[in-house]
Order: C-alpha cells, then sequence, then structure tokens
C-alpha cells in the first residue's frame, strides 16, 4: 500500500527532478550521458541563456521579455475579472430579478466552452478595435473568458451568507454598494484567494489565446517556450530548454506552493459545488 | 418644490432597485458580445463559403458534409474518441486508486496529496516540453535505460503512428490524475461516517465495503470527473502542439488541432468554424444536463 503511493509520487516528481538535473549540466554531457543521471559538473550557464540570450524567434532575447509580457498580461487580468466576478456574484446571490436565473445559467455555460468556438470572431474583432496582437487584447480575452467562473466563485460562496444578517442590514437602511463593501467584501479573503488562484494559474498557463491573439511584442511565455523548443536552427539545446521550461512554470509552481490549499479548494469549487 | 423632491427620491429609488442590474450589466454586455454573439458568427460561418475571409453566401451544410468526407477530420473524431476513453479511464481509475489508498490514515498524506496535485499547475506547454523529450529514443528513457546496461530496452512510441496517441494519454494523465485523487479524496472524507460504520459492524470491510457501499455513494464524484475530464480531453490543444504536433502523419490529430489548422493556416475557415460547432455540441451535450442536475435543486440565494 505504501510503495504504490510511494511508487505514484515518484512519477509525479519525475519530470521536475529530470528537468531540473538536466537543466543543470553542460549540453554535451546530455548529449553524451543518461538523462537519469546527476550532473557531473553543475553549471547555470544554461538558466542564464534561457533567461537572456537564448534565440526565439528572430532575436536572441532569452525568455525574459517574454515572462514580462506573461506577467503584464496576468496581473491585471487577474484583478479585473475578480473584481468583476465579485460583485456579479453578489448580484445573483442577494438580488433577485426578472430572467436571474437564465442569466446565472448563461455564465455557468460560458465557462465550459471550447475556446475555438470563439477564436474567429475574436480574432476579427480585437482587429476592429485596435487591440490586434497587443497586451490589452491579451487582457481583454483573459478577463471576458474569466468572468463565468470568477462570478460563479463569489456566487456560490456569498449564497452561504444568511440571509437575515443582509436582511438586517437592508432594514437598517444599508444600501447595495454598503452591503458589499461593509458586510460582504470583508468576509471574502478565502473566495478572493480561490479566485486570483485560479485565474492567475488559467491566464499563466493559456497557450491558445496567446497564440492565436499576440504578436512579436505581446507574446506570452507559453508561446516563447514552445517556440524555443521548436525552433530549427543549431544543434538543440536541450538543457537551455529545461531551464526554459522550468521558469515557465515557476510562478504557478510558487503560487502552489505558497497557497497550495486555496489552489485546491478553487478546482474543487469549480469542478463540483453547484 | 414638494414636487420636485418627489420626483427626486422616486429616481433616487428607481435608481437603488436598479443598480444591481446597472453593476451586472457590464459583464453580461461582454459575455452576450464575446460569448453568445461569437457563438453565433461560427455557427453562421459554419454555412457559407468563407476560406481566407469571411464571406456571408450561404452553401447550407455543405461544410458539414466535406467536413465529414474528410480524411483528417474522421482521424482526428478517431483520435479523440481513443484519448478521450483512455484518459479519462485511466485518470479516474489511478485518482480513485490513490484517493483510497491515501484515505486509510496514511500518517505521510500531509505531503504526498501536494506531490500528486502539482501537475495540474503547471501548462500543458510546460508538460509536452518534458515528455516530448522524455519518449525521444535518442535523448530520453530509451537510451537511458540502454547506458544502463538493458541494451534491447526499446521505447519508441512517441515515433510510432500507431501508438504516438498514447505518450498524449500518458501527459495528460500526468497532469490531471492528482486533481481527480483530490476530487476522490474529498468525496471520500464527505461520506456519512455512521453509514459506513453500520456496514462494518454488519461486517463488510476491504473490497466489499467499498464495491457496495463506498463506491454507489460517489456517484457524483464520478459524474463531475467524467464530465471535467472529457470537458478537457474534447479542448485539448497545447499538449499535442508541445508534445507532437499533431503527428507523425495525423497519428495525433484531434479535433482542436485540426479546427485551428484549417482555419489559420489552410485558410478553410468555414471548415474550421464548423469543425468548432460540433465540438461546442458535442462538450453541450455532456455539460448541459450536468450542470442542469447540478444546480436544479439547490436553494437560489
Amino acid at each position: 500500500m505504501h510503495a504504490a503511493l510511494l511508487l505514484a509520487a515518484a512519477w509525479y516528481l519525475l519530470p521536475l527532478i529530470v528537468l531540473l538535473l538536466n537543466s543543470l549540466k553542460p549540453l554535451d554531457e546530455i548529449q553524451a550521458g543518461s538523462v537519469l543521471a546527476l550532473p557531473r559538473e553543475w553549471t547555470l550557464a544554461a538558466w542564464r541563456a534561457a533567461w537572456s540570450s537564448a534565440q526565439i524567434g528572430v532575436e536572441p532575447t532569452g525568455l525574459s521579455p517574454y515572462f514580462v509580457n506573461s506577467l503584464a498580461m496576468t496581473l491585471p487580468a487577474v484583478a479585473f475579472s475578480t473584481a468583476l466576478g465579485a460583485v456579479n456574484g453578489y448580484v445573483l446571490s442577494h438580488w433577485r430579478f426578472r430572467g436571474d436565473g437564465i442569466v446565472f445559467a448563461l455564465i455557468l455555460f460560458s465557462c465550459f466552452i471550447p475556446f475555438q468556438i470563439v477564436l474567429i470572431p475574436a480574432a476579427r474583432v480585437l482587429g476592429l478595435l485596435g487591440l490586434a496582437g497587443t497586451m490589452a487584447g491579451l487582457v481583454l480575452v483573459h478577463v471576458v473568458y474569466g468572468i463565468g467562473f470568477t462570478t460563479l466563485f463569489f456566487r456560490n460562496y456569498y449564497v452561504t451568507f444568511p440571509r437575515e444578517l443582509i436582511h438586517a442590514a437592508r432594514i437598517d437602511g444599508a444600501g447595495f454598494g454598503t452591503i458589499l463593501t461593509r458586510i460582504l467584501l470583508p468576509n471574502s479573503l478565502p473566495i478572493i484567494a480561490v479566485s486570483v488562484i485560479w485565474q492567475f494559474t488559467n491566464v499563466w498557463n493559456d497557450f491558445l489565446f496567446g497564440a492565436s491573439f499576440s504578436d512579436v511584442d505581446s507574446q506570452p511565455m507559453t508561446v516563447a517556450l514552445n517556440n524555443l523548443v521548436n525552433s530549427s536552427t543549431g544543434a538543440k539545446e536541450y538543457n537551455v530548454h529545461f531551464a526554459g521550461a522550468i521558469l515557465a512554470g515557476l510562478p504557478t509552481l510558487i503560487v502552489y506552493v505558497l497557497a497550495g490549499r486555496h489552489f485546491v479548494r478553487g478546482l474543487l469549487a469549480g469542478a463540483v459545488k453547484g | 418644490m414638494r414636487e420636485g423632491r418627489a420626483l427626486m427620491s422616486a429616481a433616487a429609488g428607481a435608481l437603488r432597485a436598479a443598480l444591481p442590474k446597472i453593476v451586472l450589466s457590464p459583464s453580461l454586455l461582454l459575455l452576450a458580445v464575446f460569448v453568445y454573439g461569437f457563438i453565433l458568427v461560427t455557427g453562421y460561418l459554419s454555412f457559407t463559403a468563407s476560406k481566407i475571409l469571411p464571406v456571408p453566401d450561404l452553401v447550407g451544410i455543405d461544410n458539414y458534409v466535406k467536413l465529414f468526407q474528410t480524411r483528417a477530420w474522421t482521424i482526428a473524431l478517431h483520435n479523440l474518441a481513443v484519448f478521450g476513453t483512455l484518459y479519462i479511464g485511466i485518470g479516474i481509475a489511478l485518482g480513485l486508486g490513490l484517493a483510497i489508498l491515501l484515505d486509510q490514515r496514511i500518517r505521510a498524506e500531509g505531503w504526498l496529496r501536494p506531490i500528486y496535485l502539482y501537475p495540474m499547475a503547471l501548462s500543458f506547454i510546460v508538460t509536452g516540453t518534458f515528455w516530448k523529450w522524455f519518449f525521444d529514443p535518442g535523448i530520453g528513457l530509451e537510451r537511458a535505460l540502454r547506458l544502463l546496461g538493458w541494451n534491447d530496452f526499446s521505447f519508441g512510441w512517441i515515433k510510432d503512428p500507431e501508438r504516438a496517441i498514447y505518450t498524449l494519454i500518458i501527459g495528460a494523465v500526468w497532469h490531471t490524475s492528482g486533481f481527480v485523487m483530490a476530487l476522490f479524496l474529498a468525496g471520500l472524507r464527505g461520506l456519512d461516517a455512521s453509514v459506513l460504520r453500520a456496514a462494518r459492524i454488519d461486517g463488510a470491510s476491504g473490497v466489499r465495503l467499498y464495491w457496495y457501499i463506498v463506491l454507489p455513494q460517489l456517484k457524483p464524484v464520478f459524474a463531475a470527473a467524467f464530465v471535467i475530464l472529457l470537458h478537457m480531453a474534447i479542448k485539448s490543444y497545447d499538449l499535442v502542439i508541445a508534445l507532437t504536433a499533431g503527428g507523425p502523419g495525423r497519428a495525433t490529430e484531434l479535433p482542436a488541432t485540426f479546427m485551428y489548422s484549417y482555419t489559420f493556416t489552410r485558410n478553410q475557415m468555414a471548415m474550421g468554424a464548423s469543425a468548432a460547432v460540433i465540438m461546442l455540441m458535442t462538450v453541450a451535450a455532456v455539460i448541459v444536463p450536468y450542470l442542469y442536475g447540478a444546480y436544479r435543486e439547490r436553494p437560489r440565494g
């Protein structure tokens, strides 16, 4: 029983350990040796190259500009979609209006569409808005296609708030905004964490939108990593690819290590809670 | 004066009443355009003769007929059937197995659980980058084991049109099975302890206890895991791009890669749109009944 659990742990850890060890080897050691061996000569050269000098596309810039792009895209997208999700969730949980059930169903369904169904018109509309290939365009699509989930998170969380509390506040004359800022938001830290982590992971890890709607100046990390790994010029610098792969995964891994419990809760809330 | 004040307060009241809708409207507008509007546009395009640019002339269901006569599409569907079945089957089996083992009061659970789950935090591009190279016979596992002295070890699935799809499944299962484990573990922890105790007193134990008492109660978790994995399988795109790029040949082409290449590189926009519509319909056929069931009986706020 324990053996099975440990074997599984080894399997899940294998890629991370092998990537890390081989990113610390010189290239000839990878070419001549075994991927499962420890480095004989430990070096950070591949990391430096991946960060600042590897050839991606036409320029030998390393991944650093794309890392910055991903941050510049992810942070605003996370902030806007979480803020919108919070107010939407509040409205949908504590205010009734005609058609609210249908509105909720439409928001819910929007979480699960395969994005292929929107790619063609989205490319066109971003072009018409003058946002094709820009960071603002990427932020916009990530906010739009993130709202569904963030709204769902907050709505499901606020539904569990005692109705009497909200009701009493209303009788005391508290309006729409007061209830949100004084009662709900101060108690929303756990669900804000869930929403932020969920959105951060999804936006940072996105490839489809990045590949479809960015140009050289706005490419996110995932697209740049894929270009680096598949660039056909010269010998394949595996150690640089591995360092790059870890760099591309590092921000979400850090978030996961720091706030893994919220990550799990977010996944579960997105998956099974109704 | 007084009428003015009454009017003002009526206006304020109306504003207060409308405020929730006003707050909601920017998001609804965005979703109405970017989700539902775009779905209609793509649906319309699938009935036109659009090639490199959209054209409005309708051609009926020609594109759908052509789509199902296109070998690349039927291959993609076949691949999706193989990939989806094994990805879902192995993912659920592994996730459930690990969850049951972890649920036996394992002292190390605290650090095993995050190890099982961390792949889900990584992108499919990072996942694919690793496995692509690990499966590469010239540099990865095959050579490592030969260097260790296992001279006739051979592992060339990724270059084998018959087997390349399995490399995709391994990468996808590695990425998602820990999450399925978390789903089942949460389900197991949520079971009614008194029912389990009663079953134990009645003499049920081990396999029988799980088969007859525990698993039937986990039906909602099975449903959730199935729906999520199916939905991820249908959307699979990044992993294919990073791991096999659809090859060798068309051995790992999936509907998502078909849609992208027909629309953006082969300039067959209407065909790409038809493929996207089929993908949406398939997801909807599974997701809509599931969501309806999950949300119907819950008390509304």
